[in-house]
């Protein structure tokens, strides 16, 4: 884990703080990117919750958009009951797709490998199932539309350029990725990555496997609720496609892409997807899609660990060469 | 009348086709431990050969699917030692990553030769209308037609994998690749070609199934959900687990559609989630 | 392998390169003040060099994925009617910036309507295929004030979720309730739904109960088949069984209705003495020669058929297939079509202003010859109040399938409004 160590020295946090305020002040400058940025915002969340779960714990999911769908619909449901005020609704949003995270739990710990796919992929089809017959709470396929939350912190409104959508996404990233940094130096990562790599010798050392497991899903849960939740209130819309099969091998195939394990992987993923897909999409609106496989067939095949991998690997050489001077 | 015999017959034809498609994505992973969830794909590339074999060039019906077939076992074979042979020593996610992204090339690819909308499958007369097995039990011709062809099939990859010099190789690579490779099999040769076989079924399967469920560009994600789930109930690698698999899975969502319409899909998921967690390494566990 | 298909007609081609992000950003070098005016410098190679600003149009739709085709017939019914009334629309040139969903993808179109309203500055959107789509931009539209012409979502709701919303499509309800309504003329008494389990599905099964069930007709069985079906061997044999003296089935376009019509022709339904009535998404002009035999016979309710006989359409047509060779048209591509003319008679009407509450005033109540016969746009509704023909399909001499129409209901409004 030398990732780990230099995360310790001072320099990462002000450099990320940087590149953070850098960032924020970008409206400042155009504000022609900004919905662009925001959904690049939300999927990068989404991708650092897959992240703790694939990445840490080594729980495998192809069903995570279940959670960002309950965390999407819930904040929906709030604003649609006269509960806007945002911060708040993300939050409770967040904490109930945690608790369908802690209910389900049980069942997907049960199984591992491909069998543990399986598992969360007929979960999340199951819960899109629901929802599409649910129609006269979720609206079906048609999906609610037509919520405005209030000012966030009763100040700035949710405008039409999306200034405010995106500097309150940039916000929810941060604190989300700050804290995903500090779990994963804490004993609670490190008993992660132990049981990833061994769970019958974490057991023998007295770490409880089963409930660290659960907790972490739970949370990875939660955490995706919120960019669910972070979705809805952006855009002001749901449908049934943010619980999707789509959605969920989407995000998968963006952490990846973006580098497993990595602390910067979902980032970089989430930025590369959403920017890559946009440019293509714009240039050959029919083949987009086949030039984004090409992409991540190059990708597997050129950079194993990811684009993240691919960036230490540049980086790593030089910092060695440091490291060997002084010695 | 109808009822049960019916039920269980179409059931059993579904599943059929299930397994044919699928057979090759088990043999795949418990063989060569590849997660290819491109496997759609051969069977999507059988179906549009067999398309343009049977209704661009005209030719008969039973002579284009066999041909379809092999035209997909060879591009099978061509991939492998292009393309897949670089994936066997990789982890599960590159290879999800990498699998994804070859079909999500080959959906690209196919619309700009085909174009997006469905292709036509007629069948010939004789495989049309129904057959009474006996008086009251009609069934479709090309069902009964695909029940016989599908056991045929079946037992040839039985017998090709317990009776032959051939299955025994594949057998013991699979127990274990090194010791195969140290007492003399060429496993290189040995993947290659269980490899464009699986591809060659999933092309007959692709080939036999569109006059049933259609074909078009996406057909190969549009399905992925289900090879998966067979392979997975029926536990990677083993030719008798992904069969029964699929005949499960093709009975029971015929006869919860026949009998519990309002279900709709939940029943087959949960049916799933249920047998998975009774038997995590599925129905037959890799011996 | 037909090349019409991949080569969009050149005069779209064109205005689309603009959009290239690079390009865009050596524009933004150039510093010129009027966007608008520097775009048409760029594309001054065409034709509409000496105007003033060109009329910039966005367009949401599909380009790639399964619903594919959505996007090129509308591509091509747009192109189609600007070579016909020499590019321009109430006399400007028209710049069209194109906009991918991949399918229903809410959000997605939520963001391209915001772009388009503040980066790309248009002043109107079209297109819209989803109906979750649609209703993600309602609230976009609402801020911006811009308007909005659908060519393609039916959910009854959506011109209600916005004030700058117009519709020139159908609605599901509008092209099913005819069908109840013909069904019990013709004196069959029972009649069993089948249709795909989401919101435009129940909407069908609704309209077509009440309108059969009101002409003393009863509907004895309604079976909802989940979107992801492959095998359809166990409804048809539901039907089979419960034989009733009709049914009335709805999927969208697409595989789904080929996969049924195949598996009823397999089982004898129509020997059987079961009619099989559906709306004319099962007839949807990209897929209907995939269904061959099994489509032979099938009546429905559509607001348009490739077939229709007026001299307007069979210039669609005969443009059409100029343009496009073998690849047909479908009902999208006359949409968008008629898109284009219901903007010229609109923007001609206000002397080319294109504020949201001018251009919305001069839409409610107007009416146009369109190559489906006459349609207008509700006075109130800002919803489409159109002809729905019953058609038969049936093999023409050139082997292909078509809509043959021969009963009509006029005048038809969405059964909601």
């Amino acid at each position: 884990m030398s990732d780990l160590h230099s995360s310790i020295s001072w320099r990462r946090p002000v450099a990320e703080a940087a590149v953070l305020a850098a960032l924020a002040a970008l409206p400042l400058v155009s504000q022609d990117y900004l919905l662009l940025l925001t959904q690049v915002a939300v999927l990068a969340l989404f991708t650092l919750s897959l992240e703790l779960l694939v990445g840490q714990a080594g729980i495998l999911s192809l069903g995570h958009a279940a959670f960002f769908g309950i965390g999407a619909y819930a904040a929906a449901f709030l604003a649609l009951a006269g509960w806007e005020e945002p911060i708040s609704g993300l939050l409770i949003a967040g904490g109930i797709a945690g608790l369908a995270g802690l209910a389900m739990a049980p069942l997907v710990l049960r199984a591992s490998g491909l069998t543990q796919l399986m598992v969360t992929l007929c979960l999340g089809l199951m819960l899109h199932e629901a929802a599409s017959r649910g129609r006269d709470w979720t609206g079906g396929d048609d999906g609610l539309s037509g919520f405005l939350n209030s000012p966030v912190l009763g100040l700035f409104e949710f405008d039409l350029f999306g200034v405010t959508g995106y500097l309150y996404a940039l916000a929810v990233l941060g604190i989300c990725f700050a804290a995903f940094t500090l779990m994963r130096a804490a004993p609670f990562g490190t008993a992660l990555r132990g049981i990833r790599q061994n769970p019958v010798r974490m057991a023998a050392l007295g770490t409880p496997v089963g409930a660290r497991l659960a907790q972490a899903y739970a949370l990875s849960a939660a955490m995706a609720g919120l960019a669910g939740a972070l979705m809805a209130e952006t855009t002001q819309s749901v449908a049934l496609e943010a619980l999707s099969f789509q959605r969920s091998a989407e995000v998968l195939i963006v952490l990846i892409l973006g580098g497993v394990g990595s602390r910067y992987g979902a980032l970089i993923g989430a930025a590369v997807y959403v920017l890559a897909r946009d440019w293509l999409s714009a240039l050959s609106p029919e083949y987009w899609l086949g030039w984004l496989g090409l992409l991540m067939m190059a990708v597997v095949l050129v950079a194993p660990r990811g684009i993240a991998g691919l960036l230490a690997r540049v980086r790593l050489p030089r910092a060695r060469a440091k490291t060997e001077d002084r010695a | 009348m109808s009822g049960l015999p019916i039920v269980l017959f179409d059931g059993t034809v579904y599943g059929m086709l299930l397994f044919l498609m699928s057979v090759g994505l088990s043999v795949t992973l418990g063989l060569m431990g590849v997660v290819n969830l491109a496997h759609g794909s051969f069977a999507a590339i059988g179906g549009f050969a067999s398309v343009v074999l049977v209704h661009r060039l005209g030719m008969p019906f039973l002579l284009g699917v066999p041909l379809a077939a092999l035209i997909t076992a060879a591009i099978g074979g061509v991939l492998e030692a292009v393309l897949f042979r670089r994936l066997y020593r990789r982890g599960p996610l590159d290879q999800v990553l990498f699998t994804i992204g070859m079909v999500y090339v080959w959906i690209a690819v196919s619309t700009r030769i085909w174009g997006a909308g469905q292709q036509p499958a007629d069948l010939p007369a004789f495989l049309q209308g129904q057959i009474a097995l006996w008086p009251g039990a009609e069934v479709g011709a090309y069902r009964l037609f695909l029940l016989i062809l599908g056991g045929v099939l079946a037992a040839g990859i039985f017998f090709g994998l317990e009776r032959t010099r051939f299955g025994a190789r594949v057998r013991a690579a699979q127990s274990d690749r090194d010791m195969a490779g140290g007492v003399g099999i060429n496993v290189d040769r040995l993947f290659l070609l269980s490899f464009a076989i699986g591809a060659g079924l999933a092309g007959a399967g692709g080939a036999l199934a569109i006059p049933v469920i259609g074909l078009d560009p996406s057909f190969p994600l549009k399905y992925l959900a289900f090879f998966l789930i067979v392979v997975s109930l029926g536990g990677p690698g083993t030719v008798t687990g992904s069969l029964v698999a699929a005949l499960i899975v093709g009975i029971v969502d015929v006869a919860g559609k026949y009998y519990l319409p309002g279900a709709g899909g939940f029943l087959i998921y949960a049916l799933v989630v249920a047998m998975l967690i009774w038997r995590p390494q599925g129905l037959v566990a890799r011996t | 392998m037909t090349t019409p298909r991949s080569n969009p007609p050149a005069p779209l081609n064109l205005t689309v390169a603009v959009h290239d992000p690079a390009r865009r950003r050596a524009l933004k070098l150039v510093g010129a003040g009027a966007l608008g005016a520097a775009l048409s410098q760029v594309a001054g190679g065409i034709a509409f060099a000496a105007d003033a600003e060109p009329l910039k149009i966005g367009l949401i739709v599909t380009y790639s994925g399964p619903y594919a085709d959505y996007g090129k017939q509308m591509d091509n019914g747009i192109a189609l009617w600007l070579k016909q009334n020499g590019e321009r629309v109430a006399g400007r040139a028209v710049e069209i910036v194109r906009r991918d969903t991949a399918g229903p993808a809410p959000d997605l179109a939520a963001r391209f309507a915001r772009e388009l309203i503040t980066r790309d500055k248009v002043q109107v959107i079209i297109g819209l295929d989803f109906s979750p789509n649609a209703m993600a931009i309602a609230p976009v539209l609402s801020q911006a004030k811009v308007p909005c012409i659908i060519l393609n979502a039916s959910a009854s709701d959506i011109p209600k979720k916005s004030d700058y919303i117009a519709r020139i499509s159908f609605t599901v309800g509008q092209v099913s309730a005819p069908m109840g309504t013909w069904a019990g003329r013709q004196g069959i008494r029972t009649a069993m739904t089948v249709v795909a389990d989401y919101s435009s599905g129940a909407d069908a099964e609704t309209a077509f109960k009440t309108t059969f069930e009101a002409g003393g007709g009863k509907v004895v069985d309604s079976l909802r088949v989940p979107m992801n079906n492959p095998d359809f061997s166990a409804y048809v044999q539901r039907i089979k069984d419960t034989r009733p003296e009709a049914v009335f089935f709805f999927f969208p376009s697409g595989d789904l209705p080929n996969n049924f019509l195949k598996a009823a022709k397999e089982r004898g339904l129509a020997e059987a003495g079961i009619r099989l009535l559906a709306t004319g998404e099962a007839m949807d002009d990209s897929y209907m020669q995939a269904a061959g035999d099994a489509g032979l016979g099938l009546i429905t309710t559509h607001h348009y058929s490739t077939a229709h006989e007026s001299d307007l359409n069979r210039k669609f047509i005969a443009g059409y297939a100029a343009d496009n060779g073998d690849y047909a048209p479908n009902y999208m591509a006359m949409t968008a079509y008629d898109g284009m003319a219901v903007l010229d008679k609109a923007l001609t009407a206000t002397g080319g202003k294109t504020d949201g509450a001018t251009l919305m005033g001069a839409l409610k109540g107007l009416s146009i010859e369109s190559p489906r016969g006459p349609i207008e746009i509700g006075d109130k509704t800002r919803d489409i109040i159109q002809t729905v023909y019953v058609r038969r399909t049936e093999r023409l001499e050139n082997g292909k399938l078509a809509c043959i129409e021969f009963d009509k209901f006029e005048k038809v409004q969405d059964p909601r409004a």
